[in-house]
């Protein structure tokens, strides 16, 4: 039998997330024996080249990409897991979403102690860079998200159980102190 | 006809970063650039947060360093408190402080090392690609690989008994610590078994060191030649020009090992450096106002604090120091890929100081905290893993933040990264017809020597991707390639 295949990406997140995974230490070398990994940074596979079992998404969606990022996981991945409270709920990077993307800006461009001299007002705004989102959006506003692991990030633990249960699928036990905040 | 190149981390579709490199007709490199392509706003929007707030809300700009804007932070708000600019911590305070940031510093570094790092150096910069990651190493050097997973477990577990938490911990309160370490703890770190305890950590980081340097001398004319520039470098300093990474004075020194930033104050940094904003990336871009900006810009990181500091205060890193430093006649070191040996020796020091740390009974203290007469303004400097961050604040008398500047490492790092882009594409594709992945492939090793904070994501767990896209004047398609 095949081993159950694995894809995760960042968006608007920290690496957090992607650090607690790694928090599963020694257990790493047998995740490796019981998975096989696609679209990940753990393998440096760029696009989908197979189907996916378990898509993990850390972050949620500040720009263009990072929508165009979690459809395509949806499109190839039977079962979405957003990972860590950015991707569950915008995270602390939805601090902004009460504020105008302009003076955000204009604070980290134009406002701030060590950019006196930029006179001129110069902005980011080439078209190298992707269109940032009026807001910061959690990831299942944008697509069907099946399964939420809390957490800032979620404990090792707890990401090491939800995907021995998924690849098992064996029902995974939920003691409180996983399903509290951090 | 020209040509416009797009070097594409898989980040770029994951909002993060992207090279771009434009040749003319004949083949010469016209321009290149990196751009960051992320923006979050922090600066803006911790406006109106109790002051208290920001070591916790700030850290979680990085999940790969957080201690580091945990304790930028707080040391900016023990300004605030009252509790001095740095040095007037209680002892227990500051060394609870100082053990976690060399936990940090031990996990960070073995990091970049051991998953990102070793394999190039196991497998040959243009070995298989599929091999050359952590998973490739597991499977063909496990112990290595358990080596690499251990000490990156043991730094995580000095930052869970410090902060609380190995991400995103809360030990660090303005004016101090809010726990001390119990003995149970020490004794765990100094007898823990093997491979878990202080002597192993310090006799692992030798070996690194050692399989860097085998490496080096057997491949001496790449690692020194390898995207080779003079530059300034920019660290903090003990007072009396030790290295360290906790607390200290600013530093520059230029190419030539001439002081151009002399052991100042950073409360002042503000008079000193400045940030340039370039249209083409969310990241600025800082230099030395007295320079300006075309000649004002410096490195930060291991390299540039090995070129700032004079000695380092443990013995063993202090040995290596000396043979490093002989490699450049004591001079300042400008040999990009020398970053990776300089991160070696910081992480033998950072074992050293661990293990030293346990050793001192402050640890064990009650005295957590000191408050006195309330600012309304601080900056809190710390060397992170990636080089020297900058954390400045200024509050209301409600005590909400209403002024937040930061520089973070890998910004510092902004022009240098720029530079190595563009030596390496010079160096490599002027002239050529076809860009190979080899060659895309050495824009990345000088990208990856920086360990830029900002594309974490493959830099914390395997190589960088890079997709390349030869694009002719009328923006049609010429070629296209994926590293693999």
């Amino acid at each position: 039998m095949s081993k159950p295949v694995i894809a995760t990406t960042s968006l608007a997140g920290c690496f957090g997330c992607h650090m607690s995974l790694l928090d599963i230490d020694e257990r790493i070398l047998t995740l490796i024996e019981l998975v096989e990994f696609n679209k990940s940074p753990i393998d440096d596979i760029k696009t989908f080249t197979k189907p996916v079992d378990i898509g993990l998404i850390e972050g949620g969606c500040c720009n263009s990409e990072n929508v165009e990022v979690l459809k395509s996981f949806r499109k190839n991945c039977k079962i979405l897991v957003s990972l860590g409270e950015c991707a569950i709920m915008g995270g602390l990077p939805a601090l902004r979403n009460g504020i105008p993307i302009e003076e955000c800006l204009h604070e980290a461009y134009i406002g701030g102690p060590t950019v006196q001299l930029n006179k001129d007002g110069i902005m980011p705004n080439d078209d190298e860079l992707p269109m940032l989102l009026d807001k910061v959006y959690p990831c299942h506003e944008i697509v069907k998200i099946d399964y939420f692991l809390p957490g800032c990030p979620p404990r090792a633990d707890l990401i090491w159980d939800a995907l021995v249960a998924l690849v098992t699928g064996d029902p995974m036990k939920l003691p409180y102190e996983v399903v509290k905040f951090d | 006809m020209s040509k416009k190149i797009t070097i594409e981390p898989v980040t770029r579709v994951e909002g993060h970063g992207k090279v771009t490199i434009h040749m003319d007709a004949q083949g010469n490199i016209q321009q290149s650039r990196l751009h960051i392509v992320e923006f979050r706003g922090f600066e803006r929007f911790v406006q109106g947060r109790p002051y208290w707030e920001a070591p916790v809300l700030v850290q979680r700009l990085c999940g790969i360093c957080p201690v580091s804007h945990h304790l930028a932070a707080a040391k900016a708000l023990d300004v605030i408190v009252g509790a001095g600019t740095g040095d007037g911590l209680t002892p227990t305070g500051e060394k609870m402080r100082r053990l976690m940031h060399y936990g940090q510093f031990f996990q960070s570094h073995a990091l970049h090392f051991f998953h990102l790092s070793a394999p190039d150096f196991l497998f040959g910069v243009d070995g298989d690609p599929a091999k050359r990651n952590i998973i490739g190493i597991a499977l063909t050097n496990p112990d290595l690989a358990v080596q690499g997973v251990m000490m990156r477990k043991f730094g995580q577990e000095i930052i869970r008994a410090t902060a609380g938490k190995k991400i995103h911990g809360t030990g660090a309160i303005p004016g101090g610590i809010n726990k001390n370490l119990s003995i149970e703890e020490r004794d765990e770190f100094l007898k823990g078994a093997d491979p878990l305890n202080a002597d192993k950590m310090v006799s692992w980081a030798e070996e690194a060191l050692d399989f860097f340097k085998k490496y080096y001398f057997a491949n001496k004319d790449f690692v020194d030649n390898f995207s080779y520039f003079p530059s300034n470098h920019l660290s903090l300093v003990r007072k009396d020009g030790a290295l360290d990474i906790y607390h200290g004075v600013l530093r520059a020194v230029d190419a030539d090992g001439k002081k151009i930033l002399n052991d100042i104050d950073y409360q002042e940094y503000d008079k000193y450096i400045e940030e340039e904003v370039r249209s083409w990336s969310y990241m600025k871009f800082p230099y030395l106002k007295e320079y300006g900006k075309d000649k004002g810009w410096y490195r930060v990181g291991p390299l540039a604090r090995l070129n700032t500091a004079d000695f380092i205060p443990t013995p063993l890193a202090q040995k290596e120091f000396e043979a490093y430093k002989a490699l450049t006649n004591g001079k300042p070191n400008n040999h990009c890929l020398h970053m990776h040996y300089a991160r070696l020796i910081e992480t033998l020091h950072a074992a050293e100081m661990i293990r030293e740390l346990l050793h001192d009974p402050d640890l064990l203290g009650d005295d957590l905290v000191i408050k006195g007469e309330k600012q309304k303004e601080g900056v809190g400097l710390i060397e992170a893993p990636r080089g020297t961050l900058f954390h400045h604040y200024r509050i209301n008398d409600n005590d909400q933040i209403e002024m937040a500047n930061l520089i973070v490492s890998t910004t510092n790092n902004n022009e240098p990264m720029n530079k190595a882009v563009n030596n390496v594409a010079k160096s490599v594709m002027t002239g050529k017809e076809v860009i190979t992945e080899g060659m895309m492939n050495a824009v990345e090793v000088a990208i990856r020597a920086y360990d830029p904070c900002l594309s974490c994501a493959t830099h914390a767990l395997g190589k960088m991707p890079l997709e390349l896209t030869l694009v002719g004047p009328n923006d049609e398609i010429l070629d296209r390639k994926r590293s693999h």
